[in-house]
């Protein structure tokens, strides 16, 4: 594994009288398939929205490939970006939401060329040919005018994959990908991910899927209540999990 | 009794029974009776010689009315491009962060939705009786440069602002609605993939808020269009104001009448369709079946 990408520190998040995240440390590596596991309020979904800042901490750090998110420091003390500069930030991370989130109202190809040219200012024809390319690499050459609403839910989530992609993101992040989807078209989705895994995406991906973990991961990070209540290969965690909270989690899901 | 194996099928062994449409003959009454009183109605409108159908003919296409129709469109263009572009302002101000934007939008749509229309007109309309210079300078201290008020806000000038304020803190709610009603996890996708605060507006959540600003957005361009006989109140030539002048000239009120009316009446009905496809042009990728869109979504 290469040199530390994502690093995330004591973040702590709370919402209202729920504290959502209790001291949340992380480290993933370039390269480096996390899975985060762990029960529905454990944090999961909040951790990675806290990392490219759709949430902000309310205490803590995370950096990705160095950058500190959402903050400039300076001496001891950090001074929040400008939105715009936070949104610099994002293009460097791909997030890809459980409930797919196309735009309804653009063709696929137009979904995937958004990001790209307006963010990234590349030039139009540049941005269609790489979306050509993404969409072949996820299986769907033939979809490329289509709105989102004419594909089925495994479709749309592989156009959200391909649209996260085409910003070329350090990190991939990945929230609860196949929990919208109808159980006989799950595969075709973690297939992709699983694809990309191979190919070298770092990325963290929160899922149900046991056997998706275990296959894929690298790192296997089971959360509870808050907390990273332990991590570790797959082998280790799924198989010997040191934690009771981890046996009694998996007991219910295996 | 045996019992066969195989299902058979049972259709096969009969002819299939005639199927005979539900009679509904309430409904056929009704059309009698619609259709009478119609056939009253175009009766009257050709025989009843109250109509004056002549001086109708003669007036529909005057010159004078031709022009007043002008001055119309002209108010309603004004008020509508005007008060859209500061509704849009607004109801961006209203759904800003910053408290201070919000609370300067909220006051302007409390200010102006509680002043009737026509008292704001008047009061645009005498504006240069109340302020009769325009200075622009310290308050309490010097002045820099300064204008006569009546060269500034002409009658159709303050026409137009009156309409155009007051159209605005209807239109800023109406935007408002549908930026409201685009679900979150649009803004959500736009803001992950980084794309630029205005253009997530411009490309994401506006094309979906125009759904259902639509609908609204043509009820107050219509309603403009028609609200615009009260600018007859300050004198200004429009088709209802131009009506008025002619049928006190003349005396052939219904005739007059009917002149504005089928104008307001053929106006709206070309806005009408006009919104029909405007609409259509928004609801791209809104259905899942695009052959199944007709008339409805």
């Amino acid at each position: 594994m290469g040199e530390v990408m994502v690093d995330v520190l004591g973040v702590h998040k709370r919402f209202g009288d729920n504290e959502v995240l209790r001291g949340v440390d992380l480290q993933v590596s370039a390269g480096e398939v996390v899975v985060v596991l762990g029960p529905s309020g454990s944090g999961k979904s909040t951790l990675l929205r806290t990392i490219n800042h759709l949430e902000r901490a309310d205490r803590g750090l995370v950096r990705v490939d160095g950058d500190l998110i959402g903050y400039r420091q300076r001496g001891d003390k950090l001074y929040e970006l400008r939105e715009r500069e936070v949104l610099r930030q994002r293009t460097n991370i791909g997030f890809v939401f459980q409930n797919f989130n196309l735009f309804p109202h653009l063709t696929v190809v137009e979904n995937i060329v958004e990001a790209p040219v307006s963010a990234r200012r590349k030039p139009v024809a540049e941005a269609r040919a790489q979306a050509r390319r993404l969409l072949e690499r996820v299986g769907l050459s033939d979809k490329e005018s289509a709105y989102p609403r004419h594909l089925s839910g495994g479709q749309q989530q592989r156009v959200a994959i391909a649209r996260a992609l085409a910003l070329e993101p350090k990190v991939l992040l990945f929230d609860e990908p196949t929990s919208a989807l109808d159980p006989e078209l799950v595969g075709e989705v973690l297939d992709v991910i699983k694809d990309l895994a191979r190919g070298g995406t770092t990325m963290i991906v929160v899922t149900h899927e046991i056997g998706f973990a275990r296959e894929v991961a690298d790192t296997v990070v089971f959360m509870d209540d808050g907390v990273v209540v332990e991590q570790g290969p797959p082998s280790q965690v799924l198989d010997h999990p040191q934690h009771a909270r981890t046996r009694a989690f998996l007991s219910k899901v295996l | 009794m045996s019992v066969s194996a195989r299902p058979r099928s049972r259709a096969l062994d009969s002819p299939a029974p005639k199927v005979v449409a539900a009679r509904h003959p309430w409904r056929w009454v009704g059309i009698v009776v619609a259709s009478v009183l119609v056939a009253q109605f175009i009766s009257g409108l050709v025989t009843n010689p109250g109509w004056d159908w002549a001086t109708f003919a003669r007036f529909f296409t005057a010159r004078s009315i031709l022009e007043a129709v002008v001055v119309t469109l002209e108010l309603t263009f004004y008020g509508t491009v005007i008060g859209f572009a500061l509704g849009i302002v607004l109801a961006l101000m209203r759904l800003s962060r910053s408290r201070f934007l919000e609370a300067v939008s909220w006051t302007y749509v409390w200010a102006f939705r509680s002043i009737p229309l026509i008292v704001q007109l008047l009061f645009w309309f005498n504006i240069s009786y109340l302020y009769e210079e325009l200075r622009f300078g310290i308050p309490f201290g010097p002045t820099f440069i300064g204008f006569d008020t009546k060269d500034l806000i002409s009658p159709m000038g303050a026409a137009v602002l009156g309409l155009a304020l007051h159209q605005a803190a209807y239109a800023a709610e109406i935007v408002r609605s549908g930026v409201i009603s685009v679900d979150h996890g649009q803004l959500e996708a736009a803001a992950a993939l980084g794309i630029p605060r205005a253009r997530q507006f411009r490309r994401i959540v506006l094309p979906q808020a125009m759904r259902s600003i639509l609908p609204n957005a043509t009820n107050e361009v219509i309603s403009l269009f028609k609200g615009t006989s009260v600018v007859s109140v300050v004198a200004i030539g429009e088709l209802f104001y131009q009506v008025q002048v002619i049928y006190g000239r003349n005396a052939r009120v219904v005739a007059l009448l009917m002149v504005a009316t089928v104008w307001y009446i053929a106006l709206t009905t070309l806005l009408s369709v006009v919104q029909h496809y405007v609409e259509k042009h928004y609801a791209k990728g809104a259905t899942r079946n695009e052959d199944g869109w007709k008339w409805a979504r």
